[in-house]
């Protein structure tokens, strides 16, 4: 029953959602009250949505296997978690995950947006209604969730066992929210350039949107990246694969549109280029979630994916992008450029951020479609795999994190590049200082790692001695600086600790990669095994039972400067579907880690084992996480909500 | 520098860097990219020792040979067979009878050194250029439903 409902509730969002996009695109510049029944309208399609969400959970948690979903996607076993994590691991219910972030999107534009000028928050709303009423409508036409099955089967077929994970509790959520984040931003742009009107203010409306889309991009991709490293079992971090370049290149495109979106707030600058960027970063959203559930593209670790839906998929993007896309180029040229600017100041040294984040995102697009249009074009099968995007995307990064610890000292309009250097000399020399010691404890030769330390450490520091510099320590007195600096608005905050963050991952990721050591040997019972300074022991496999697998369980214990500690890797056979994962042991030294897998058992009695020491590994993931904690801090800064118009001002526009 | 000055010179100042990022990226593609190949392919074109490849096509039946964590085995596309051998943890779902991505170059004796074998998460899975190889070669039959 509570099924069935559901189904309507999502039927009924759906006419909702197109009966506002109609209204709202047609009747925007008629009347001020329609943006009333929009804020309402948005308001709806959220409470009708949650409950169609809320139905499929309950199916789900109750085990009702009459629903196919459920069937096919579910066990009575599995524990609770991953019975509601079960709904979107699978494309019907993704995309009903997809939607509900979208509708939740709208709903707190509605709310939130009570001061946006009417015009401004209809055309809006319009957009995103728009975006339900097509996306929902390809739910219920091609994938819809709520199909029963009669008779209902007693047992469900269970989950892909590699997604019953807690990291893939939090994923996806996180990824969505902020790949759908980013559906504010492109409707701001189409709201923009239909309307015709943007300026400054524009840019500040936009910019917590963007902000939290980014933050929940940059923690989604996060951890997908550390959910791929302990779950798939093969020590990598990041494959380039198809999925993860589809979540990163609208990360590119956004880290590109935050920066932009600063000029255009401050300087009335970079509009057309902002508007560009707005598109173009939901348009890769879009593309990255619906390119590799079509299946198009085929990727190593891609889960729900249907060909057949591919078309229909590709028909809606191609409307979407193109659309705005045409709008794009026959609005763009009524817009007035702003503030001027010489080439060395803030403003030059954003656009230079810009440049590199596009052609990055652009290698990035590249390296993924090229075998696609290859294929289509010449027949020939290929893949371009980690070198390609190695060389590129190193290529065009090192620059910018050269260049990076620069922007944030200039001034804006006209800056001074020799005064900024000499105020940077300090952090230049810390960094210097530090690679070379690193090189020399370790012992490590004169090649690409040390100067990727470098960076890393140039970009960290040149982070921290922006916040010494504006608080003025050793230009006045201690207590005066520390005053100054609590007094700093937290925007200095937010912009050192997201930089601060960027740094520790280059450090971590050039550790982890130029300084791993690998073993792979086979290990009899009680046989010790030495990697860097831990000794690894086989203690013995047992035999265990969880909850709807079996497993055999590696006791190993580790030896070394951090103690004595046990590790117990295991592999699995899942009852009902049958498949074997391997569940890798991982011990935390600091910021190194230690990564162990246990193979299958060989001829002779032994095992195989697989042990990794990534030294700093963690520091990737953790900069992720400074990045994203920035970007919530900047969120909380009192001058974004004193800077957004008030109620009154909003009317007194609305009055003109 | 006049307003006209001042916009030249970013105008060239973005040029440049898009066109080095430009030639990069097409000899990159040119450099770096991996043909797929199945064992039939590798035979006819002759592909020369150490030249990165990537080798699709079914675990032959009765070749897995585990000695310690050195594999031998034998990829097959139906027509050609090609020994590989590997060193290291194999992927869960590597199976006699199933595909299989072998990621490596030729060895100079005639075998194919794997440096990354892939076998996809799922059971059902076959990874989508070996099943067009083997379609192309007229070897393919989808599986019967199920999991």
């Amino acid at each position: 029953m509570s099924i069935e409902l559901g189904h309507f509730a999502l039927i009924l969002a759906v006419a909702i959602a197109a009966v506002s996009a109609v209204a709202g695109l047609a009747g925007w510049n008629r009347s001020e009250r329609i943006a009333l029944l929009m804020r309402q309208g948005a308001i709806l399609q959220f409470l009708l949505v949650a409950a169609a969400f809320g139905a499929l959970i309950q199916a789900f948690v109750t085990s009702d296997f009459s629903l196919k979903l459920a069937y096919e996607h579910s066990h009575s076993l599995q524990p609770l978690l991953f019975k509601i994590t079960s709904v979107w691991g699978n494309h019907e219910g993704s995309m009903v995950l997809w939607i509900m972030i979208l509708v939740l999107m709208g709903a707190a534009v509605s709310v939130f947006g009570r001061n946006l000028p009417r015009q401004l928050l209809t055309l809006v709303l319009a957009m995103q209604s728009l975006l339900v009423a097509a996306f929902g409508g390809f739910t219920l036409f091609t994938s819809n969730p709520f199909l029963r099955l009669s008779p209902a089967p007693i047992e469900g077929q269970e989950l892909n066992p590699i997604l019953q994970d807690i990291g893939l509790a939090i994923h996806p959520p996180l990824l969505y929210t902020g790949y759908v984040g980013f559906s504010v931003c492109f409707s701001f742009a189409i709201a923009a350039l239909i309307s015709g009107r943007i300026d400054a203010a524009w840019a500040r409306w936009v910019r917590p949107w963007t902000l939290l889309s980014w933050c929940f991009l940059t923690l989604g991709i996060a951890m997908g990246s550390y959910w791929a490293y302990y779950e798939l079992g093969w020590g990598g971090w990041w494959f380039w694969d198809p999925v993860e370049n589809a979540s990163f290149m609208p990360w590119l495109a956004g880290t590109a549109l935050l920066h932009s979106a600063l000029v255009m707030e401050k300087r009335n600058a970079l509009k057309i280029w902002t508007i560009f960027l707005a598109i173009i970063t939901f348009s890769l959203s879009l593309l990255g979630t619906f390119m590799v559930r079509s299946g198009i593209l085929t990727s190593v670790h891609s889960f729900a994916s249907d060909p057949t839906r591919g078309l229909v998929i590709l028909v809606l993007l191609a409307l979407f992008i193109g659309g705005a896309f045409a709008l794009f180029a026959f609005r763009a040229p009524a817009l007035r450029a702003g503030g001027l600017f010489a080439p060395i100041s803030r403003e030059g040294a954003l656009i230079l951020n810009n440049l590199f984040l596009a052609t990055a995102a652009a290698a990035v697009l590249t390296g993924t479609l090229y075998p696609l249009l290859l294929e289509a074009t010449t027949g020939k099968t290929i893949s371009v795999g980690a070198p390609f995007f190695s060389l590129t995307f190193g290529a065009i990064m090192a620059p910018l994190l050269v260049v990076l610890p620069f922007g944030p000292f200039m001034a804006w309009k006209r800056g001074d590049l020799i005064a900024v250097t000499q105020r940077l000399a300090g952090a230049a020399g810390a960094a210097v200082f530090a690679a070379v010691l690193i090189v020399a404890l370790t012992g490590g030769s004169i090649s690409l790692a040390p100067l990727g330390l470098l960076l890393g450490f140039w970009v960290a520091f040149g982070a921290i001695a922006e916040l010494v510099d504006r608080a003025g320590f050793g230009r006045m007195g201690i207590g005066q600086s520390v005053r100054r600096l609590v007094g700093l608005p937290r925007t200095s905050f937010s912009t050192a600790l997201a930089h601060f963050g960027v740094g520790m991952s280059v450090i971590g990721i050039v550790a982890a990669t130029a300084w791993q050591a690998e073993l792979v040997t086979t290990m009899q019972p009680g046989e010790s095994q030495t990697i860097g300074d831990h000794m690894v022991t086989l203690n013995g496999v047992d035999n265990l039972q969880g909850e709807n697998f079996a497993a055999e369980t590696g006791r190993f214990t580790v030896a070394g400067s951090g103690g004595t500690r046990q590790m117990m890797p295991e592999r699995r056979v899942y009852e009902a579907s049958g498949m074997p994962t391997t569940e890798a042991a991982i011990e935390t030294y600091g910021f190194s880690q230690l990564y162990l897998q246990l193979g299958e058992a060989s001829a002779d009695g032994g095992r195989v084992v697989r042990v990794w020491y990534k030294p700093y590994v963690t520091l990737i993931w953790l900069g992720a996480v400074a990045m994203a904690l920035a970007g919530f801090l900047s969120l909380t800064d009192r001058r974004l909500r004193v800077g957004a118009p008030r109620r009154v001002t909003a009317q007194a526009a609305a009055a003109e | 520098m006049t307003r006209k000055q001042k916009r030249l010179t970013v105008i060239a100042g973005l040029g440049a860097v898009l066109a080095v990022a430009l030639t990069l990226i097409l000899l990159a593609l040119r450099d770096q990219i991996v043909f797929f190949y199945t064992p039939s392919d590798i035979h006819e074109k002759a592909v020369a020792a150490g030249t990165p490849v990537r080798l699709g096509g079914l675990v032959k039946t009765g070749s897995w040979i585990k000695n310690g964590d050195r594999t031998d085995f034998v990829v097959t596309d139906g027509t050609t067979d090609m020994t590989a051998h590997y060193t290291g943890i194999l992927p869960d779902l590597f199976r006699e009878g199933q595909g299989v991505v072998v990621e490596g170059a030729m060895a100079g004796d005639g075998s194919f050194a794997a440096t990354n074998v892939l076998a996809k998460h799922d059971e059902e899975y076959m990874p989508k250029d070996v099943v067009e190889a083997l379609k192309a070669r007229g070897e393919w039959q989808r599986a019967g439903a199920g999991g």
